[in-house]
């Protein structure tokens, strides 16, 4: 069977500066794959690119055996592609139920209305800080209820692939952990495929069971996760151990 | 004709009122005209200069559907079949040219900046003006005499016309219609998403492009209604008049909140009453002069409007 998501040498150019060089990857159904990087090596591009907000220059995106490189950006949600942007990107002078009831938008004519109400309250369960403050504007709430929220607004659309954009981005070491176990629970609760895009290199080889590296625009190591976690050169660049 | 009745009542207590039924009926042309500009503004981030003239152009297709051969047709569907008529064909008519502004004027140089919109939207504004005086000429135009009855009658004691009521009553329709939309239906939703965060929105689903066609079509379409009335009201038309107009209804809008719905509507009638409160109580003349002074009182007091962004910014 194909991947749910299968991308083969995928360019991306801003003008003269190219941002992704020949970058293949894949992401099987209910699957955990993370993109690991430092700042400027493409991963939010890669991300956009997927979701059709920007066009790649060369290279196929497949989804579902579907080609994306046609498809206008708006109808991907209908398709099953959820993108929690970076810098969670919530609406803030929108209260939290305001901001969830957007987040069906893109479905709200492909799916039953009881399921997206039942998919809804099991997203109210799954961060029942949300269903606390739901008529709370959504600027009001702190970093980390701002990226559940932003988790949450995704999730309502019944995806199956998710695009997470850095969700631990600026948030306190503690929150980072708690919106790292809320997306293992997901993935096991709701069955969907994750691409994660990170920064925080131990805590999304943990979650992840595959993992992709990108430096300047290319991936430079694959694998399992556990494998990648043992490699002395990501040990060096991306978990902190000493290099020889 | 009937005389008016309430005049017996004491000279000052009746000019108010009429000064208040006055302003309310030109507020609410400013009113609608501030929904397009605030509309526009919320989803482009762009000041719609032509938009003042789209409501000129709203007067002139009025006048001539009203008047001629057309206002045989138009007159021989009786008086409110007459006017539903006309109002429809003129709001169908210059919602299509608020379209085409954008698709001509503003589409293609979206992506080189706001700058380049805001010349851009300066040059439609010019072109519009002109291609009026082109077709119906420089010399100001006349609509037909009492296409409405001039009745006169009381309403809760206060002196009105006809053409007042039915003004106002239009204009509160199409405002309660444009408010449920935007907060209250589904794609009102979007059109709202649309004007916080385009990107975001795009991701949740939505066809930014169709939010922009809305826009530019009810806005015009809601304007040039406003034209058509504005012409039955005062009669008298100018191919400059979008100029003036175009003026006040920005300034209402910046009054109510610019991108704000309820505050365009808001600003529209606060300002059409205090002008028409300014010219009763102290003079004609100096009313323009007390706009533009309460517009920049608001402008360093109050920089969001009366019912401006709540701001609920956290970094």
């Amino acid at each position: 069977m194909a991947p749910l998501l299968e991308i083969k040498d995928l360019c991306l150019d801003y003008g003269a500066v190219r941002a992704l060089n020949s970058v293949s990857l894949k992401v099987e159904e209910n699957e955990i794959v993370t993109v690991l990087g430092a700042n400027g090596a493409g991963k939010t591009s890669l991300l956009k690119a997927i979701s059709g907000l920007i066009r790649p220059s060369k290279g196929s995106i497949q989804f579902r055996g579907e080609d994306l490189s046609r498809i206008q950006a708006f109808s991907l949600a209908g398709r099953g592609i959820a993108h929690v942007p970076e810098g969670r990107r919530v609406f803030s002078t929108l209260s939290v139920q305001e901001n969830l009831t957007l987040g069906r938008y893109g479905v709200r004519a492909l799916r039953k209305k009881a399921d997206l109400d039942n998919l809804e309250e099991r997203v109210y369960a799954l961060f029942p800080i949300l269903k606390e403050r739901r008529s709370q504007l959504a600027g009001t709430l702190s970093g980390g209820e701002q990226q559940m929220l932003a988790i949450g607004r995704a999730l309502v659309s019944s995806p199956s692939l998710l695009l997470l954009d850095e969700p631990s981005l600026g948030l306190a070491p503690i929150i980072v952990q708690e919106i790292f176990s809320l997306i293992k629970k997901i993935h096991k609760e709701e069955k969907i495929a994750i691409l994660l895009v990170e920064q925080n290199a131990r805590k999304a080889l943990k979650a992840a069971s595959r993992a992709y590296i990108l430096e300047l625009g290319k991936i430079v190591v694959s694998g399992d996760s556990a494998d990648l976690a043992q490699d002395p050169r990501v040990q060096a660049a991306y978990l902190g151990a000493k290099a020889c | 004709m009937s005389r008016p009745v309430f005049f017996d009542k004491g000279k000052k207590v009746s000019t108010f009122f009429e000064q208040l039924v006055n302003g309310l009926t030109v507020g609410s042309f400013y009113a609608l005209v501030a929904l397009g500009y605030s509309m526009v503004y919320g989803v482009m981030k762009l000041i719609n200069f032509a938009h003042g003239d789209l409501f000129a152009l709203g007067a002139y297709l009025g006048y001539s559907l009203l008047t001629g051969a057309t206002g045989k047709i138009t007159a021989s569907m009786g008086l409110w079949g007459g006017i539903g008529f006309t109002a429809l064909l003129v709001a169908l008519s210059v919602a299509l040219a608020g379209v085409l502004v954008e698709r001509i004027a503003y589409r293609p140089v979206y992506p080189s900046g706001r700058l380049s919109l805001v010349v851009s939207a300066l040059g439609m504004a010019i072109f519009i003006q002109n291609a009026i005086m082109a077709i119906w000429g420089s010399r100001p135009r006349a609509f037909p005499a009492s296409v409405v009855p001039s009745l006169r009658f009381s309403l809760f004691g206060i002196p009105v016309t006809l053409l007042q009521v039915t003004i106002l009553g239009i204009s509160f329709a199409l405002m309660l219609i444009i408010w449920l939309i935007v907060e209250k239906s589904n794609f009102g939703a979007a059109v709202r998403a649309s004007a916080l965060d385009r990107e975001t929105a795009t991701l949740l689903g939505i066809d930014v492009r169709k939010v922009i066609f809305f826009v530019f079509a009810l806005g015009p379409g809601l304007g040039g209604v406003a034209g058509l009335m504005n012409g039955l009201y005062y009669r008298a038309i100018s191919f400059n008049m979008g100029w003036n107009y175009g003026l006040k209804a920005f300034t209402a809008t910046i009054l109510g909140g610019i991108g704000n719905i309820p505050g365009a509507m808001l600003g529209g009638l606060i300002l059409g009453v205090v002008e028409s409160l300014l010219a009763g109580y102290v003079s004609g003349a100096w009313k323009d002069v007390f706009v533009f002074i309460l517009l920049i009182a608001v402008l360093i007091f109050r920089p969001t409007g009366l019912l401006g962004e709540k701001t609920a910014e956290k970094v």
